[in-house]
């Protein structure tokens, strides 16, 4: 036997398939032995290979960095040395910032991996690691636990580098470690378990009750109780109920869920199929970003997988249970990720929010009941029923549980993506897992949440995070992206920037936030505009005068409008402004930008003494006011400069002076 | 009732430049009148010609049974959808918050200066267009750029001059 699909074709009955796997059921009667299971597993998930294996890293990120030239490096490597080896693609292991990460397993040996792979590498990995099993020990990153720990002493445990100390990998187990497009690698890992027990164990009501007791929370924003979401759409009659996975992650910043999806889509769908049997769907969707091909090529295979091995579909391991999945490409509308909004883009029209009541629960999809759940939330749903619901719900807090991953992103070392459990700070992911400001800046701000959450400052590093205690502090769960900022980062800026993105993904369909978030970013404008470009005393007045109506317009913004989406657009203004006052009132009444980020109120020169006529500024000026002989120190006309600061950029000698 | 609209007025549609057939296939692919399946339609038309021809609008509209405004305003609210040709090279520089705090306005100014064209625009010879994307999902890399679906992470000023170049040489 080489594939679990064997089982399936011996006469096993199609119900006790997964339980065969599980070694739950004993197959002997059809000529399966216990022992042979336990073989193909720790064959097929590499615990016990025959042969040599190498994974390489090929998330997205992976790609970015060149994956495909290493990947098809080792294949040309590995024909030159004629050896039979086998090349797999998983997906990303979270430590993006280590790209490419390659792993290799040879027999015998720990399998270890190596960071920062380049084409050039491939050769020494094999020659060093495969023809003679010793470790490349300048490229290692790290070892797995899977063999004798005394072999490599001098490579350190994976989960002991500080990367991955503090996390707690629930929902990331399997990414980058199994190749996500082989579903015999997620069986052997235990997958579908949880599913088969559902099916043959548990009534709908006690798969909500369940989850209920588990405490898990929407991991999407709001962290509304999952279980109580599901039990409304089960009290609804209805012929016909959906169950929708929401994928359209448009959050700036966070990248988890193309995280699960590229590196653990069976994870996903088995978690849709828990949750649709809980609330009687038949039928589920996958609402996934268009910006995410690899993503949906990936789930677009899950789904024949499953479908073939009959996890999917109709009469699901014979109990009796239907569900069929369907993906539908999102076109680009960050508003669609609100359950309303997605439900219109479904259905093929402008994705604009509804009012609620109804809710989806009751009146959604089609008009029947419909429940939406983010990736991360559904991924979550397989554990607490092959775990079980106390091992679940003693991770975490007394009132968030579990775990979250979060993207770590910005100016710091270590960006990638983090599993932590609830509670712990965010001092201990940003300066543990995240290894601190990266460039020796100083830490400045942590943004929370994307445009819906807040930025935060360092007195409030040591907040255990959990629902509640970073609303209090003004910032949102919402889908875990942590952008880190450091000094030179303007938070007005930063306030300006979230401002435009919310004006151009508005719906438009309420006033508040069409109308108001415009005047917000007209306001911000404003007050970072450069004296120079004002030409009456108007607009002078009209700065202080947008200040002070500044806090009114956003609360009003936020009491008013119609969807997530526009109650929460002006966070970012109010949270900036309510702990970085200083920098507002330096911009406002000073005129400067302390971080001289805002472009427009500084005044470029050239610095006489660090010149020496390279004339790159002037070719790069994009007006050409940079005038001087080659050779000859050079001068900016200020009256022309427009202030975009790319002969700064371009220097190479250190020779403009903003201030 | 709708009343549609028809600008070609004899009832004839005037068949697109790109693949008739494959456009054809399309119009097969889907059933009639079910409008739900609108943003796929037309997100398999843009993937012929690249962007949504105005006929290709209209006969969508017909084929859906609904309004041709309905069809537009789809195509005019997602950012996937553009009603204007593209250029031969399509950079699509990402405006997430990551690539924000890295730089990226500087890498799309200067993509715009060298360029001559601003974000959502193509240059006159049909060879550029700049996109600006809400964010592309690759944060850890940040600033990010795609080229014709091809990623470039952890970008400086300098790498993207290189960048231009080389694309440019390329033609």
């Amino acid at each position: 036997m080489n594939t679990f699909k064997e089982i399936l074709s011996k006469k096993v009955p199609a119900e006790k398939f997964i339980e065969v796997i599980g070694g739950k059921y004993d197959a002997s009667k059809a000529g399966i032995t216990p022992e042979s299971i336990v073989e193909l597993k720790s064959t097929i998930s590499m615990e016990k290979a025959e042969k040599p294996v190498i994974l390489v890293g090929m998330g997205t990120c992976g790609l970015a960095n060149g994956a495909q030239d290493v990947y098809d490096m080792f294949v040309q490597e590995l024909k030159k040395y004629e050896i039979d080896a086998v090349l797999s693609k998983v997906g990303c292991v979270g430590y993006c910032a280590e790209e490419i990460i390659v792993d290799v397993k040879v027999p015998g040996f720990p399998r270890i991996s190596y960071k920062r792979v380049t084409p050039e590498n491939v050769d020494t990995i094999i020659e060093r690691t495969i023809i003679n099993k010793e470790p490349v020990i300048q490229k290692a990153l790290g070892k797995y636990a899977d063999a004798d720990p005394s072999i490599w002493p001098e490579i350190p445990l994976l989960k002991d580098i500080p990367f991955f100390k503090l996390q707690k990998k629930v929902v990331l187990e399997n990414c980058g470690v199994i190749d996500p497009e082989n579903i015999d690698q997620y069986l052997a890992r235990g997958g579908y378990q949880a599913l088969s027990a559902v099916l043959s164990d548990k009534s709908p009501l006690d798969v909500i009750e369940d989850t209920k007791k588990a405490g898990l929370r929407g991991r999407g924003g709001g962290g509304f109780l999952s279980g109580k979401k599901w039990e409304f759409a089960y009290n609804v009659a209805s012929d016909q109920k959906y169950l929708i996975c929401n994928a359209d992650e448009g959050d700036p910043g966070a990248f988890m869920d193309r995280a699960v999806l590229e590196g653990d889509p069976h994870r996903v769908v088995e978690g849709m199929a828990i949750a649709a049997y809980a609330i009687g769907a038949s039928k589920g969707y996958i609402y996934c970003r268009a910006e995410y091909p690899l993503a949906i090529s990936r789930l677009e295979k899950t789904i024949a997988d499953a479908m073939e091995y009959g996890l999917l579909g109709k009469n699901i391991l014979n109990s009796g249970f239907t569900f069929e999945l369907k993906i539908k490409k999102g076109a680009g509308a960050f508003v669609c990720g609100e359950e309303t909004a997605l439900i219109n883009s479904i259905e093929g029209r402008r994705g604009t929010p509804r009012p609620r009541p109804p809710f989806p629960a009751v009146s959604g999809l089609f008009g029947k009941p419909t429940i939406i759940n983010n990736v991360e939330t559904l991924a979550n749903v397989p554990v607490i029923f092959s775990k079980g619901v106390d091992w679940y719900s003693s991770i975490g807090t007394d009132a968030s549980k579990g775990t979250k991953i979060f993207a770590l992103s910005g100016k710091v070392v270590n960006t990638g993506l983090v599993e932590v459990p609830m509670g712990t700070t965010i001092r201990e992911v940003i300066f543990g897992c995240g290894g601190g400001v990266a460039d020796g800046k100083n830490f400045k701000a942590v943004q929370i949440g994307g445009p819906s959450g807040g930025a935060l400052p360092e007195q409030f590093l040591d907040t255990e995070i959990d629902y509640e205690n970073l609303k209090e502090i003004g910032a949102m769960m919402g889908s875990g992206g942590l952008v880190v900022m450091d000094e030179s980062t303007c938070m007005v800026d930063l306030a300006k920037y979230f401002m435009q993105f919310i004006t151009s993904e508005s719906c438009g369909k309420c006033i508040p936030c069409r109308e108001g978030t415009k005047r917000l970013l007209e306001i911000l404008e404003r007050i970072t505009k450069s004296y120079r470009e004002e030409e009456t005393e108007i607009d002078s007045l009209m700065r202080f005068q947008g200040m002070l109506y500044l806090e009114r317009l956003a609360d009003v913004i936020k009491d008013t409008s119609l969807c997530g989406l526009g109650q929460t657009a002006a966070n970012p203004v109010i949270s900036t402004l309510r702990y970085f006052r200083d920098e507002y009132e330096a911009h406002l009444y000073d005129r400067t930008c302390p971080s001289k980020a805002c472009r427009q109120m500084l005044t470029y020169t050239v610095d006489k003494e660090k010149c020496i006529g390279c004339t790159l500024c002037a070719t790069r000026c994009p007006v050409s006011c940079i005038s001087g002989e080659r050779k000859g120190v050079h001068f900016i006309d200020q009256d022309a400069c427009t202030h975009c600061g790319q002969c700064e950029l371009n220097c190479r000698f250190d020779a403009i002076i903003a201030e | 009732m709708y009343i549609n609209y028809n600008p070609s007025r004899n009832g004839e549609l005037v068949p697109q430049k790109g693949n008739k057939m494959q456009s054809e296939e399309i119009y097969k692919k889907y059933p009639k009148n079910e409008a739900p399946n609108m943003i796929p339609m037309l997100q398999d038309i843009q993937g012929i010609h690249g962007y949504l021809p105005e006929d290709d609008i209209i006969r969508v509209a017909r084929h859906l049974g609904v309004p041709t405004s309905r069809v537009y305003g789809v195509a005019t609210f997602y950012n996937q959808f553009r009603l204007t040709p593209l250029g031969k090279h399509v950079i699509r520089v990402c405006r997430g918050t990551a690539c924000h705090v890295k730089g990226s306005l500087d890498i799309l100014q200067i993509l715009e200066t060298e360029l001559g064209i601003s974000a959502g625009e193509t240059t006159k010879d049909m060879q550029f267009t700049i996109e600006t994307v809400a964010c592309i999902g690759a944060c850890s890399i940040a600033p990010v750029i795609v080229i014709d679906d091809k990623y470039y992470g952890g970008l400086t000023s300098k790498s993207v001059y290189k960048l231009i170049k080389e694309y440019t040489k390329k033609d």
